[in-house]
C-alpha cells in the first residue's frame, strides 16, 4: 500500500514539474496533435541559415524584435541577457530573436548589434528574412508583431519570450520586460531541460 | 517630548532617503529608462550607461544629448556605444533640468543640481544634429 502510495505520489509530483505543451490542439484521425512550429528558414548574422534542424534536439528560446527598436526591446535584451549568462555554457539550448524590420535590420546590422551585446553567435542567432514570412511564424510562436507607422520605431510588437522543446511545442512565455516573469522562465528552462 | 526626538531621527532619515528628485525620476522613467535601464546601467556595447558615467560630468553633453539625440560611437568610461540616441525635443529646459538632476543624484553619482537657466544656456550651444 505504502509503495504505491509513493508511487503515485512520485507519479503526480512529476506531472506538476512538466510544462504542459501550449496552444490548441487538434484531432486527427482519433489522433490528438499538438500545436507545433512550422517549418522555417531564415539568416542569422553570419550569413549562416538558420532552421528547424540548426535546433534539432535542443530546446529554444525565441523572441521579435528590431534593432533600433525604442521602445521595449532593450529591456527585452538586458533579460535575455542575464538568460545568456546562466545558460550560454549548455549545448542543449540556444535562443534565436527574429527583427521584424527587414528593411533595415540587414545582416550586416545584425552582426554589428550581436557584437556590441557581446555574445556568441552560435549560441545566439539574429535572424532576418522574407518580411511574410517572418511576420507569419510571429504568429505561430503566438507573438503579436505589426507594421504599425504610428508605433515608436514603425512596429508595434510584443517583447514576449517563447520557449519551445525537442518537438517544436510551445512549452512556456513570458514577457520579457518583466524581470519576475522573466526569473521564472529561466525556471522553466531548467524544468524543460531536466525533461531530457 | 522626548518620544518625538526618534520620530524626527526616524522622519529625516525617510525625507534624506527619499530621492530629491520626484518629477526627474518620472520624466527618467517615461523618456530614459527603456533604453537606459531604471538603474542607469545601459546595454552591454549598444547603450551606455548612465550610473557612473563620466559623461555626465559635463552638462551640455547631457542636455545636447536629451534635446538632439546622438549618433552612434558615443565614448563613455572609455568604451565606444554603438547605437543612436533618438532626441525629445518635446521637452523643457525646465523638464531637462529636473532629468539631470535626477541622473546627477541617483545611482552613486554625487554631481551638483542645475537650474533651467543652466540648462537653456547649455541648449543654446549644441551642435549635435537632430536625429529625429
Amino acid at each position: 500500500m505504502c509503495v504505491v502510495l509513493a508511487g503515485l505520489l512520485a507519479c503526480s509530483e512529476q506531472q506538476e514539474q512538466q510544462l504542459p505543451v501550449l496552444g490548441p490542439s487538434s484531432v486527427e484521425n482519433g489522433d490528438t496533435i499538438r500545436h507545433r512550429i512550422p517549418d522555417f528558414r531564415f539568416v542569422n548574422q553570419d550569413s549562416q541559415w538558420v532552421t528547424n534542424t540548426t535546433f534539432a534536439d535542443k530546446i529554444y528560446v525565441a523572441d521579435f524584435f528590431f534593432t533600433s527598436c525604442p521602445s521595449i526591446c532593450p529591456k527585452v535584451k538586458k533579460n535575455m541577457l542575464r538568460m545568456y549568462e546562466r545558460f550560454s555554457d549548455d549545448p542543449r539550448i540556444r535562443f534565436i530573436s527574429h527583427s521584424i524590420d527587414t528593411k533595415r535590420d540587414t545582416v550586416g546590422r545584425l552582426k554589428e548589434y550581436a557584437s556590441n551585446l557581446e555574445v556568441d553567435g552560435s549560441f545566439w542567432h539574429f535572424v532576418t528574412g522574407d518580411k511574410k514570412a517572418l511576420f507569419d511564424i510571429a504568429d505561430e510562436y503566438f507573438v503579436s508583431a505589426l507594421e504599425d507607422p504610428g508605433a515608436p520605431g514603425g512596429f508595434d510588437h510584443s517583447g514576449r519570450l517563447i520557449l519551445v522543446d525537442k518537438h517544436r511545442h510551445i512549452r512556456s512565455f513570458c514577457n520579457g520586460t518583466d524581470d519576475e516573469e522573466v526569473d521564472m522562465f529561466m525556471k522553466d528552462i531548467e524544468k524543460l531541460l531536466n525533461e531530457g | 517630548m522626548k518620544a518625538s526626538v526618534p520620530a524626527l531621527i526616524l522622519a529625516f532619515v525617510l525625507v534624506a532617503c527619499q530621492n530629491r528628485y520626484p518629477q526627474g525620476e518620472n520624466l527618467y522613467r517615461a523618456y530614459c529608462a527603456n533604453c537606459h535601464m531604471e538603474d542607469g546601467s545601459g546595454l552591454a556595447r549598444l547603450i551606455p550607461p548612465l550610473a557612473g558615467s563620466d559623461r555626465l560630468t559635463e552638462l551640455a553633453n547631457t542636455v545636447c544629448a536629451i534635446a538632439h539625440g546622438a549618433q552612434g560611437g558615443v565614448v563613455v568610461n572609455g568604451i565606444t556605444y554603438s547605437e543612436p540616441m533618438p532626441s525629445f525635443r518635446n521637452l523643457t529646459p525646465v523638464e531637462i533640468s529636473n532629468i539631470v538632476n535626477y541622473l546627477h543624484t541617483s545611482w552613486g553619482n554625487a554631481l551638483p543640481p542645475v537650474n533651467p537657466a543652466q540648462v537653456e544656456a547649455a541648449l543654446d550651444d549644441c551642435q549635435e544634429p537632430d536625429l529625429r
